[in-house]
């Protein structure tokens, strides 16, 4: 099922997913997951709620362990954490005593003991990354009072800043307004082009990602494919994924993947907007 | 007398009580308030709560035995605190394993409370485990005091970037390989320490106000995380020494010559010092707050 990807056959692999199994108290979340992602790539990882796609992420976070099979970072070269790992929206307390370069910060020096004295070379490593995000002058705003586009961005400087072999992003898309939704998926795109990171979102929407998308991975009880969209979004492709009939529409450059409900009972509660 | 030896009282630095719980009541206090004020960022106010009151327990167990109270104090909060770390492993179980491992070991002290009146005739010892007695604490517990305070604070100095990194951010932080439940384990251990240090200055069901009110007071004020902790310390700091003075003060008061509890003025402190910081705070959100222009450099 797997197809060849549009990156050139010259380029370095930036990930390598072999047999991977993950389960939850014997329930098989993720199955006999086989990828390879070249670096560079800007890959979306789609598919219906509880399909599996923060868990494959988080696998790869190094946040889950999976039952079996591997994982490996050849561009790492033994890096032991080489992940640049941005988590699912969550609201911080507006009161709290810590600003967007402290959180910016941690994701240089966290993992060291005691305190991190203040020095220049570490602020501008600080406010350079909040530049790479579109957020300058933000450096002492507090963290607690950043909107949701603000937030999900100084994450992503977060993990920018330790200078990861790749980034992954967990639904950054979710619960934002369109407009900081698509600042979101452009900042994370220009990155990915300037640095040629390797970048993986979890989206269930992958609308406001086609135009950036190189390949997707198509998760669905888990089980996966990838290839470019053209190549997986396909009503043959996914009615053997999702194991029953399904519908793709495409309309005015919008892709609606269409499940057949009463057949298939609460597994197509998945949504498309 | 002049207007202000009714503030600072004549002969108020030569009252060896004074100068015992003034030394005792600073150490306890840098410790509560600087943990106290990640208690309060990783929502953890109802643990610290829970410890300070399980120390009935150990206090009353320890006057059983015929030892000092602050080990006793100290034996209940490591117990407590390490049932609610093994039991409560997901935040959302932490205050439902707190309050039950909370309400077993205050049956315990119920328990102990009632041996203690039945034989011995120690009829202040409750009050003094449940409201504290910084005026009566034993100078001799200074050394073990300086060692408790500096253990704590030099716990938290040590896993501080870590455990700021769990406390916002805890995913990323084990995705960069840091061990987010050693570090809470870590962190436990100073809270214990703080909040039965606390339990002892001020009472076993009073900590709370030396542990969590100048620490949710600072956190809001602060805008940076080690602002908020210094600031936490100092508060209270600032709250102790006051409660002693005004404690000494209240000697002239009425109704009679006794001197009322330092306690209870520890704990007015508190109150106000979160309230009045909780009205300075609406005034300044009432200024907006200068939002900088996005974009790149």
């Amino acid at each position: 099922m797997k197809t060849e990807s549009t990156i050139q056959p010259t380029s370095q692999a930036a990930l390598e997913i072999t047999d991977l199994g993950v389960a939850y108290e014997s329930t098989w979340v993720l199955d006999h997951i086989n990828l390879t992602i070249q670096q560079g790539e800007f890959i979306g990882i789609i598919g219906p709620n509880g399909a599996g796609k923060s868990t494959l992420l988080k696998t790869v976070a190094g946040l889950i362990r999976p039952t079996h099979g591997e994982i490996h970072f050849p561009t790492a070269q033994g890096r032991r954490h080489p992940v640049g790992y941005v988590p699912q929206r969550f609201d911080l307390d507006p009161d709290l005593p810590l600003r967007a370069c402290d959180l910016v910060g941690l994701g240089l020096d966290g993992h060291r003991w005691g305190f991190a004295w203040p020095n220049s070379q570490r602020r501008r490593k600080i406010e350079e990354a909040l530049a790479q995000v579109d957020l300058a002058g933000f450096a002492d705003h507090p963290a607690g009072k950043l909107s949701g586009g603000q937030l999900q961005r100084v994450l992503i400087a977060q993990a920018l800043v330790s200078d990861p072999e790749l980034l992954l992003l967990d639904e950054p898309l979710s619960s934002l307004d369109l407009a900081s939704a698509q600042t979101v998926v452009d900042v994370v795109h220009r990155v990915s082009q300037e640095l040629s990171m390797t970048v993986l979102l979890v989206t269930h929407d992958m609308n406001p990602l086609l135009s950036v998308m190189d390949r997707i991975i198509y998760v669905v009880n888990g089980q996966a494919v990838i290839g470019t969209v053209d190549q997986v979004v396909q009503k043959d492709v996914l009615d053997k994924l999702y194991g029953y009939d399904v519908e793709v529409l495409r309309l005015r450059g919008r892709i609606l993947v269409v499940g057949d409900e009463t057949a298939s009972g609460d597994a197509a509660g998945f949504d498309h907007r | 007398m002049a207007w202000y030896q009714y503030i600072w009282a004549p002969g108020i630095w030569g009252n060896p009580a004074v100068h015992t719980a003034w030394t005792a009541g600073t150490l306890v206090a840098l410790a509560s308030g600087a943990v106290g004020v990640f208690v309060v960022m990783r929502g953890q106010s109802f643990t610290g709560h829970a410890l300070g009151d399980v120390g009935t327990t150990g206090a009353a167990g320890a006057f059983l035995a015929g030892i000092g109270a602050l080990w006793g104090f100290l034996a209940a909060g490591a117990v407590t605190g390490g049932a609610v770390e093994w039991l409560g492993r997901r935040v959302r179980e932490r205050d439902i394993a707190t309050g039950v491992v909370m309400a077993f070991m205050l049956g315990l002290a119920a328990l102990f409370l009632y041996l203690v009146s039945i034989y011995t005739n120690a009829s202040n010892a409750p009050m003094t485990i449940l409201f504290g007695s910084l005026f009566t604490v034993s100078p001799s517990l200074q050394p073990a005091l300086v060692a408790l305070s500096v253990a704590a604070l030099a716990i938290l100095a040590l896993i501080y970037r870590p455990l700021l990194f769990s406390t916002a951010t805890p995913e990323v932080a084990r995705s960069r390989g840091i061990r987010v439940r050693l570090v809470g384990l870590a962190f436990m251990l100073a809270l214990v320490i703080a909040a039965e240090e606390a339990a002892l200055a001020v009472g076993a069901i009073l900590s709370t106000a030396l542990l969590i009110g100048p620490a949710a007071t600072a956190a809001r004020a602060a805008r940076r995380p080690a602002t908020a902790v210094l600031l936490g310390a100092g508060l209270a700091v600032g709250n102790i020494w006051l409660g002693i003075l005004l404690a000494y003060d209240s000697y002239w008061w009425p109704p009679v010559h006794t001197g009322w509890p330092v306690s209870f003025f520890v704990t007015l402190l508190s109150l106000l010092m979160y309230g009045v910081g909780g009205l300075l705070q609406r005034g300044r959100r009432m200024r907006a707050l200068p939002v900088p222009q996005e974009g790149g450099q």
